[in-house]
């Protein structure tokens, strides 16, 4: 079968992955995207203001147009469709035949026919061209309006407000977001809006764009008033892209669209529409999770006839629920349903607190019995539950207002137990999983929201969906009689972060105390480095002091990382990968002297291998003496930051990437955490660094700072994400304080950064919550915690070799100088190893072990 | 081996104060690796000190603590325990290692016990 898909958009495309997952023998497909790239996530376009790349956008699995059977055309628009002879006319000129043909060509925005709508800086926002220019035209920009206060209008007018421009929105409507909220809700949003710095003007209708005089443009209005302004950004609604099938008599709607019954086909059997540009009992469905559901639908119904199957009942297309929770400018909106009460007989409850600047209501059926939909602004946590138990028809309880009223404890009230849902429920709309599908995860082995995310991919798209996923999935291992337990073990029957919060409140300072008062037995090789790391990230005294030495495993309590022969390494701090040529020298002679192997490791530096532990004072004595300090190299602590030379030396740098890596890792180094921590900084966005697989990255911009957190390399690679872009140097180390002092509070265990930030319920936007606008209150007191451990470091190692009682420690035998008869080694390209089980025996090939004399 | 303790003779290898509280040293005893424990202020345990799973002569060097009833050290090196009083690995029974007897003399002197030649 050939198969024609016009337009690589993002239904275009989750068409084409289930297609191509499904294997089928004889299907060839081409693919005609008119844009220059293969498919993007619309959704996030936004992200790319905040740094993300065309690329780290794209939908398009690496490889992925790469398999027999596919092929995609960039650039190539269709330009007529020949359905007697089943062909598609390109606008090179060229004709492709076709089987069956799927056109998937979205929308366009529409742009109000305004005399002058075409002038410069006149645009619109939908393709990442379209956000190129506006960056382009920000940049030469004082003043910016968005016309049309809708969804995407605020999310545009945001964009605007973060480039720096004074931002206005001109709604022709009386309120904002008109479709989705009533007046109540469009106010409060409103007023929130304002509150911001953002100007709106509502109920105005633009006559004319002229030449300004306060600006390049100026917008009259219908009412004789004017506004002066740079650019104006078009957000006024989209129109779907029907042209081929109007030319081609296909069948279109009164107000646009492409008419499609329940398997998504048109009028012609061998043609389907899908997406934004498909209408549906007289509907267009201007989201993706509908344009999602409509790809899935022809992926199958082409698949029953490739396989010539009658199969199973195939799905078809019943329609969409249009519900929508999304944070615009920091607040929390959400439209359920019927938002507007405009069922006939309906009742409405509402809710409105002024000062905390929080609207809800909800729209019940007459009995009393159903909701039927909602509206909440300022406070969303609810949205899951009241969207379950709409689409679910669940009954109301009693009194339906509990459902949004605050209850006396100013904890809104948690809504209807999971357990209540049945299994077909769908809980992620983006990759319809549903209730039952998580709770078979959970069987599987699932319990953790991270595990649960990559068994399901519930709640990987937009991740609106992770609390609900996260209440489920508790509630699913508490029916299988599956403890949802997290404590640390058998000693402590807490989790790592209620013992943390144990010891800052009950001002612990040692194991013993905090055994005796909310512990059992001795300990174990599990909790006792979990408290000694507790106790140094709270009070940061020496990890070596006679009360925490028994707590430290090995390589804490020895100041080295432990080999597979019982020798160690020895790693000696170089900042940011900075070293002078007299630093290496003194390195490799101390590695000559007492003939250690030298390699450099991934965070820029130089570790020695095969030192013996009655070695490790007398090589840290001449460390220190060359000028070297502890690498902690050994410790759950912080790595290196790594750099590239940056602005000093390259000629793309634009900004000092080895001063700021060196005065990051200065202040940290020591800082003890749940796991180790690697952090990189960048010069500029060419990345030389690697800062986005790092904990915490730092990517130079021309302002300043961009800074990315969570990454990860290692054995489950994790992008890093950006937390702020363009800070100055003082706030980038402000929000790594706090960071950093957040994670440390309530990580689990050895949890990384990537799997802590995985299993965070809210996700990135609460992380930023926290971090960025302080919603906790908590900033303060994080900078504090931080200073004191900036404050109070000291090098281990100084302290180590100049303590005669920590000293006497590093002796392989406590009542003989003999040294440890286990350990050989043997050359290999002219340095040592360790030798093998066989080498051992045969004595004759082993190197002694002993230091050169200097 | 069922010594009498008319039959065992006994080595001194270091004062009491040499261990920190729950941690070990290692002791050369008649030339095998001894790994001594100090469990509290006065439980002395022995064991032999390589870890047999990983070659490596690193008990001494464990964490030490417990698990159950049992007073347990992990290897640093393959993190597999072993029962102090009995040398049993619970996680690879057949890496269980030898144990010896030790006791606080009264001048404050560790003794592991060793059987005489
Ligand atoms: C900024 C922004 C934010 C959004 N946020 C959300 C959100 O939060 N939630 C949500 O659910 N939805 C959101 N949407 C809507 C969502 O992006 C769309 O519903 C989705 O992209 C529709 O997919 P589609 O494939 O139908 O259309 P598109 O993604 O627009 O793809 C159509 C493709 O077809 C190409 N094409 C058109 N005609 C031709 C031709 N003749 N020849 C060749 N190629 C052609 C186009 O160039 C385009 O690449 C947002 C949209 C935008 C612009
Ligand atoms: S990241 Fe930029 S500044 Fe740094 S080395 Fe690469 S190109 Fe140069
Ligand atoms: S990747 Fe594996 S083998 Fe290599 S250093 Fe890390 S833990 Fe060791």
């Amino acid at each position: 079968m050939k198969l024609v898909v016009i337009g690589n958009g993002m239904v275009g495309h989750k068409l084409l992955e289930e297609l191509m997952a499904a294997n089928h023998a004889d299907l060839e497909i081409t693919v005609l995207c008119e844009e220059p790239r293969p498919a993007y996530d619309r959704v996030h376009l936004s992200e790319f203001f905040n740094g993300k790349s065309a690329e780290q956008l794209s939908l398009a699995a690496p490889g992925f147009f790469e398999q027999p059977g596919l092929e995609l055309r960039l650039n190539a628009r269709a330009v007529g469709i020949d359905r007697a002879r089943k062909q598609v006319l390109t606008a090179a000129g060229e004709t492709l035949r076709y089987d069956k043909l799927v056109l998937a060509t979205g929308s366009t925005p529409f742009v109000p026919t305004i005399p002058g709508n075409d002038r410069p800086a006149c645009l619109v926002y939908r393709a990442i061209e379209d956000l190129e220019a506006m960056t382009d035209w920000g940049t030469r920009s004082k003043i910016g309006v968005v016309v049309g206060g809708g969804l995407l209008g605020l999310e545009c007018a945001k964009a605007l407000r973060d480039m720096g421009l004074q931002t206005h929105v001109v709604e022709f409507a009386p309120r904002l977001m008109a479709v989705q909220m009533d007046d109540g809700g469009g106010r409060m949003l409103q007023r929130k809006i304002e509150e911001l710095g953002l100007t709106v003007h509502t109920q105005k209708s633009t006559l004319a764009i002229v030449d300004g005089e306060a600006a390049r443009h100026r917008m009259q209005f219908a009412d004789g008033s004017h506004l002066d302004t740079d650019m104006i950004v078009f957000s006024a609604g989209i129109r779907p892209r029907d042209e081929l099938a109007r030319q081609s008599e296909l069948g279109v709607g009164e107000r646009g669209g492409i008419r499609i019954d329940n398997f998504c086909r048109t009028r012609d059997r061998d043609v389907y529409a899908i997406g934004e540009c498909a209408l549906w009992g007289g509907k267009l469905y201007g989201l993706v999770a509908p344009g999602y559901e409509m790809a899935r639908i022809v992926a199958a119904h082409l698949g029953a006839l490739l396989q010539r199957t009658q199969a199973a009942p195939l799905p078809e297309f019943a329609g969409a629920d249009m519900s929508t929770k999304l944070k615009l400018l920091g607040v929390d909106v959400a439209s359920i349903g019927d938002a507007h009460g405009a069922t006939p007989g309906s009742r409405t409850y509402q809710f409105s607190d002024e000062r905390r600047q929080v609207y809800k209501k909800l729209v019940v059926s007459g009995d009393g019995k159903q909701l039927l939909g909602g509206v909440l602004v300022g406070d969303a946590a609810e949205y899951g539950t009241l969207l379950q138990m709409m689409l679910n028809g669940i009954a109301l309880p009693e009194a339906p207002e509990f459902l949004i009223l605050p209850s006396a404890d100013g904890h809104a009230r948690p809504g209807l137990g999971v357990d209540a849902l049945p299994a077909s429920a769908q809980i992620c709309s983006c990759n319809n999983v549903s209730k039952g599908q998580l709770c078979e995860a959970v069987s599987a082995g699932a319990r953790s929201i991270g595990a649960l995310k990559t068994a399901t991919k519930a709640g990987t798209s937009c991740g609106g969906c992770v609390p609900l996923a996260t209440q489920i999935m508790k509630a699913e291992m508490k029916r299988q009689g599956l403890a949802v337990n997290n404590h640390l073990c058998e000693h402590f029957a807490c989790s790592r972060q209620e013992l943390y919060h144990l010891v800052r409140v009950e001002r612990i300072r040692r194991f013993d105390e905090l055994l005796a008062r909310h512990g059992k037995g001795l300990g174990c090789d599990i909790c006792k480095p979990a408290v000694a790391s507790i106790l140094a990230s709270c009070w940061n005294e020496f990890v070596l002091q006679k009360e925490h030495a028994s707590l430290q495993d090995s390589n804490d309590y020895f100041l080295a990382n432990i080999q597979k022969d019982g020798t160690y390494s020895v790693v000696p701090r170089m900042a940011g990968g900075e070293v002078t040529p007299d630093g290496l020298i003194a390195v490799g002679q101390i590695a000559r002297k007492y003939g250690l192997y030298t390699k450099i490791t991934g965070g820029q530096r130089v570790d020695m291998f095969g030192a013996r532990l009655e070695q490790l004072p007398s090589i840290w004595e001449e460390l220190i003496a060359a000028g070297f300090e502890s690498g902690h190299a050994y410790g759950k602590s912080v790595r290196t930051v790594k750099s590239c030379v940056g602005s000093t030396w390259c000629r793309y740098g634009v900004q000092d990437a080895v001063g700021t890596a060196i005065d990051l890792e200065n202040r940290y180094k020591g800082l003890r955490s749940p796991h180790k921590l690697k952090f990189a900084v960048s010069g500029c966005t060419r990345e030389c660094a690697e800062a986005q697989g790092k904990d915490v990255g730092v990517i130079a911009t021309e302002k300043g700072w961009n800074l990315y957190v969570c990454g990860n390399g290692g054995m489950k690679p994790r992008h890093a994400e950006l937390l702020a872009g363009d800070l100055d140097t003082p706030t980038l180390i402000a929000y790594i304080d706090r960071f950093l002092m957040f994670y440390i509070r309530t990580a689990d265990r050895l949890q990384r950064t990537s799997v802590w930030r995985d299993n965070l319920e809210g996700g990135l936007e609460y992380l930023k919550d926290v971090i960025v606008r302080d919603s906790l209150g908590l900033a303060a007191e994080l900078e504090a915690q931080m200073r004191l451990v900036v404050d109070t470091y000291e090098c281990e190692w100084k302290k180590a070799v100049s303590d005669p009682q920590t000293r006497r420690r590093f002796r392989h035998f406590v009542n003989s100088d003999a040294a440890d008869g286990n350990v050989a080694f043997v050359a290999e390209r002219g340095q040592i190893r360790p030798a093998t089980m066989e080498e051992k025996r045969d004595r004759s090939r082993r190197i002694p072990a002993t230091v050169e004399a200097p | 081996m069922h010594d009498s303790a008319e039959t065992r003779s006994w080595t001194a290898v270091c004062a009491l104060d040499d261990i920190v509280p729950d941690t070990g040293v290692c002791a050369l005893v008649d030339d095998a690796q001894v790994a001594v424990f100090r469990v509290g202020e006065r439980d002395l345990y022995a064991i032999a000190n390589v870890d047999p799973g990983a070659g490596a002569a690193v008990l001494a060097r464990g964490l030490v603590g417990s698990l159950g009833e049992r007073i347990v050290v992990a290897s640093p090196i393959t993190k597999q325990h072993f029962d102090l009083r009995t040398g049993e690995c619970l996680e690879a029974p057949q890496h269980s290692v030898r144990v010896w007897q030790a006791s606080l003399r009264d001048d404050g002197q560790v003794l592991v016990g060793t059987v005489p030649r």
